[in-house]
């Protein structure tokens, strides 16, 4: 079984790992770093629970293998937090109850965390299309759009302030 | 769900990769942004003994404007195709294709040359590349050549890219002013994939009747198509609604092969590819200035 070495940065922390060739980034993130944050889904680039950011973008990480992902700066969701300070999306998702099981909120959170840097001011309808490709089977998409209108408003107020 | 083992390899520049795809024959995959081909490798659709992985070489991922024709890499994201102003000023229709393109998150990894290679009969971009007589610049250890794009989707997932070939560039004839286009589909869900879209260009001679007309279909077939009965009908004629209506109508001739799947049955995707070209032709048509 062919091992490729990687370096890249995960939440700020360098890393150099040994991966198999055939290991996709998500289950390097999870078995090899031990960050379970990530979750997965359907594996194959339908749900969107596996949703990292990558130089700030969001990318499925069941559609990376890990050793392309050599070099890359990758955000997951156990480094949006600042200690015990969670990121305004975190915080909005609580308060307007976007989450209720928690299993899509990883990739909810982090790929409405990649619009509002792109977009700081989304529409409703941006919103619902940038979050259409990340799937939730028990919240309900209502609190979680409510919950990025939220951040939105806040992190904008933050800004002017 | 696991890949089975296969081994890796991240040439560095263009000559060792097709030194690579060479030695290896079929035996090998080339790996642009990995959108589809790690879902089939984790289903294990496909199983290749070899992936050369092409995000190190250099000078895939330019996009120029030279001789009169928008020139993109193969390895330029679909992200960048979407928003980049060369692609959005000399061929919009490609940056608006381009945001039914999967989802965001799809399209910051996935790569205008490897949706073109994959050649999904569904897929936007192929029906893109034939509605605007895209031509593909292909590398092997033997030279360079191109492929019009209408010699190049043989079949699903089946390309005219021989063995140890690598599309490297895609060129796109800038359109002219005064040209319009339009595209359309029908999805389940935006992001999915289309079950019956359509691709059209339209322009206005000098005498006011249409002087170029392409429209291409997608999701209908087992591969991107010219409904050439539908151009016929409208060269040379003044457009106007009854004689788009007309021409559509004449849309579903073209599909020989026909797809047909548990999203979309054969009879269903015929009877809404007149729906599309029309919509198509229609937007096509307003941009013109018919």
């Amino acid at each position: 079984m062919q091992r490729v070495a990687i370096t890249l940065t995960v939440n700020g922390q360098a890393i150099s790992a040994e991966v198999e060739a055939r290991m996709t980034l998500a289950d390097f993130l999870r078995e090899q770093l031990g960050l379970t944050g990530t979750k997965l889904g359907c594996e194959h680039g339908v749900c969107g629970s596996c949703t990292v950011l990558w130089d700030g973008a969001a990318v499925r990480s069941c559609l990376v293998l890990a050793a392309q992902a050599d070099g890359a700066n990758l955000t997951t969701i156990e480094g949006l937090s600042t200690g015990e300070a969670m990121h305004p999306v975190q915080q909005a998702f609580w308060e307007h109850h976007g989450l209720q099981c928690g299993f899509c909120t990883p990739g909810m959170v982090l790929t409405a965390v990649a619009l509002l840097e792109e977009n700081p001011a989304p529409s409703e309808a941006e919103i619902r299309e940038a979050l259409s490709g990340n799937l939730c089977r028990c919240t309900g998409y209502q609190n979680i759009v409510r919950a990025v209108r939220a951040a939105a408003a806040q992190m904008q107020a933050g800004r002017g302030s | 769900m696991k890949p089975a083992a296969f081994a890796y390899e991240r040439p560095g520049t263009l000559g060792e990769a097709l030194e690579v795809l060479a030695r290896h024959g079929s035996d090998a995959r080339p790996l642009a942004g990995g959108q589809s081909l790690v879902p089939m490798l984790s289903l294990r659709l496909a199983r290749p003994a070899l992936l050369v992985d092409l995000g190190r070489i250099a000078g895939l991922d330019e996009l120029v404007v030279r001789d009169g024709a928008v020139e993109i890499g193969a390895m330029v994201r679909q992200r960048r195709v979407e928003r980049d102003p060369l692609v959005a000023q000399h061929v919009p229709v490609l940056a608006a294709a381009t945001r039914y393109v999967g989802h965001p998150s799809i399209r910051n990894r996935g790569t205008l040359g490897g949706s073109l290679a994959h050649a999904d009969p569904s897929a936007e971009y192929p029906a893109v590349a034939l509605a605007m007589d895209a031509e593909m610049v292909v590398r092997s250890g033997r030279g360079e050549r191109t492929i019009a794009a209408r010699d190049f989707f043989l079949g699903p997932f089946t390309t005219a890219l021989a063995e140890g070939e690598l599309l490297v560039a895609i060129r796109f004839p800038a359109l002219p002013a005064g040209a319009g286009w339009g595209g359309e589909e029908i999805a389940r869900r935006h992001g999915d994939f289309a079950l019956a879209g359509a691709v059209a260009v339209l322009e206005r001679g000098s005498d006011g009747t249409c002087s170029r007309a392409s429209a291409a279909l997608f999701g209908v077939a087992t591969r991107p198509l010219r409904a050439t009965a539908v151009e016929q009908a409208l060269i040379g004629r003044a457009l106007d609604s009854a004689v788009l209506r007309e021409a559509a109508a004449l849309a579903a001739d073209a599909i020989d092969e026909p797809l047909s799947d548990v999203h979309g049955a054969a009879t269903y995707r015929r009877q809404v590819t007149p729906v599309v070209v029309r919509r198509a032709l229609e937007a096509a048509a307003a941009r013109a200035g018919f």
